[in-house]
């Protein structure tokens, strides 16, 4: 450590905590939203979700139908790169591997498209065995159009810009493209735990 | 939208304080000489990094608050009470101490000028930082855009960069700026005297036919009311960009 920043002391948290949260991020109790432009309206008679690209026989949900999905209810730990991280987070929705069962595509990545135009690009293989989920339920409660409802994609081993809101879509790409964020100076993978923040990081 | 090009690392960088500035009672400004700076626009932010002398550290990010053009690099920092950096930007920071920081970053809520489009600027509290950098921009650069800024403040001694505002819109170059003020007013007040609203928005707002640009900066609540009855108005969304901040941080 070369600098110091003369008469600073910081607020500490528990050693147990602290191994939860990433370099440079900070725990905070509620949920700040972020998004860069208005929330979109979307109404449950006209949601879809869809599964297209890379794939043979696209796949189509209605709201009804997505709804009828096997659902799981999983507690994780959020970290946004704006620096905060919200611990024991708690969602209900379906399991990418649920959304993709049966999917025979030479794909390796996907992007997540959702209503109001955002897109963000991931790796396939960090959207399957179970680290990511289309999740429309937070805290026992319909996720929050501010927070992304109806249904927002939920990847919470990475940076929370990943975790697309107001999602209606997959596409699955043969080649790594930039999303939304990816696009405006933001790193194209986005491992909190390596801080990868930003373009070069 | 076009792909940019990809930039190599975002170094942490020492910046000296060459100056502060006393805003308003809880806010300051941190007008900082960064030697190897390599530019920004309008509208970015930096991540500042501190450092205790046992290794512990601490990152937020901040909003600049100087126009591209300016020769120093100045952010504005409100001080939470319950935070962990602002109290130390914001009190404890004196002239000549060294920061820590790393930028300019986010590609999306900035405005480079050069374009006739008019401007919307609409802040709430220290969400007029960004804002600034565009005014202070629009100004440096002798653009005559037509840009009005609608700002919301709690109080007459909450209005960060009043009295440049005052200079700034009196300049006569096409700058309009209106404030409100949501609790408290000074005798014979002429501003607004509540929350934004739609109805203050129809009036400030430029046509929609005019295609204006909108950046909207503020705390959530604000943001989402404001964003909302732009959307209502007719507005594209497309052409609102937003930036939000809760009570948390600090």
């Amino acid at each position: 450590m070369s600098f110091i920043s003369r008469g600073f002391r910081g607020k500490r948290r528990d050693a147990a905590s602290s191994s939860r949260v990433p370099p440079g991020q900070y725990v905070v109790n509620d949920f700040p939203v972020l998004s860069a432009g208005p929330t979109p309206r979307v109404a449950f008679s006209e949601w879809t979700f869809v599964v297209e690209g890379e794939i043979d026989q696209p796949k189509k949900w209605t709201w009804e139908e997505f709804r009828k999905l096997p659902t799981e209810e999983v507690t994780k730990d959020i970290h946004c790169v704006t620096k905060w991280t919200k611990l024991d987070t708690a969602w209900k929705g379906v399991s990418v591997d649920t959304i993709l069962e049966g999917v025979e595509t030479s794909a390796e990545y996907v992007m997540a498209f959702s209503y109001g135009g955002y897109t963000t690009n991931l790796p396939l293989e960090d959207v399957t065995g179970g680290k990511a989920w289309v999740a429309y339920e937070f805290d026992g409660q319909p996720l929050h159009p501010e927070h992304g409802g109806p249904a927002r994609l939920l990847v919470p081993h990475l940076y929370f810009w990943k975790s697309a809101k107001w999602v209606r879509g997959l596409r699955l790409l043969n080649k790594d493209e930039p999303g939304f964020w990816e696009s405006n100076g933001y790193n194209m993978y986005g491992d909190p735990w390596r801080e990868q923040r930003y373009w070069g990081d | 939208m076009a792909r940019a090009a990809v930039l190599g690392r975002l170094n942490w960088q020492l910046g000296s304080v060459a100056e502060l500035v006393q805003e308003t009672p809880r806010v300051a400004s941190l007008v900082l000489d960064v030697p190897e700076w390599q530019g920004h626009l309008a509208g970015q932010h930096v991540d500042v990094r501190l450092t205790a002398d046992d290794g512990y550290q601490a990152e937020r990010s901040y909003s600049i608050a100087s126009a591209p053009e300016d020769q120093r690099l100045a952010i504005t920092v409100e001080r939470l009470d319950d935070g962990e950096v602002s109290p130390y930007l914001v009190g404890e920071v004196r002239k000549s101490d060294k920061i820590e920081l790393r930028g300019p970053i986010g590609g999306y809520f900035v405005w480079k000028g050069g374009d006739d489009r008019p401007l919307l600027l609409v802040a709430g509290g220290s969400g007029v930082v960004p804002l600034m950098a565009m005014i202070r921009h629009r100004s440096a650069s002798k653009s005559t855009t037509p840009t009005t800024l609608l700002y919301s403040s709690r109080s007459e001694d909450d209005i960060i960069y009043k009295a440049e505002l005052d200079a700034l819109s009196a300049a006569g170059d096409g700058l309009t700026v209106a404030h409100c003020l949501t609790r408290m007013q000074p005798p014979g007040w002429r501003g607004y005297s509540r929350r934004i609203d739609r109805a203050m928005l129809e009036e400030v707002a430029w046509p929609k036919q005019q295609n204006p640009i909108i950046f909207v900066c503020g705390p959530t609540p604000m943001v989402e009311g404001v964003a909302g009855h732009l959307v209502d108005m007719g507005f594209d969304p497309a052409s609102i960009k937003t930036e939000r901040f809760g009570p948390t941080g600090g």
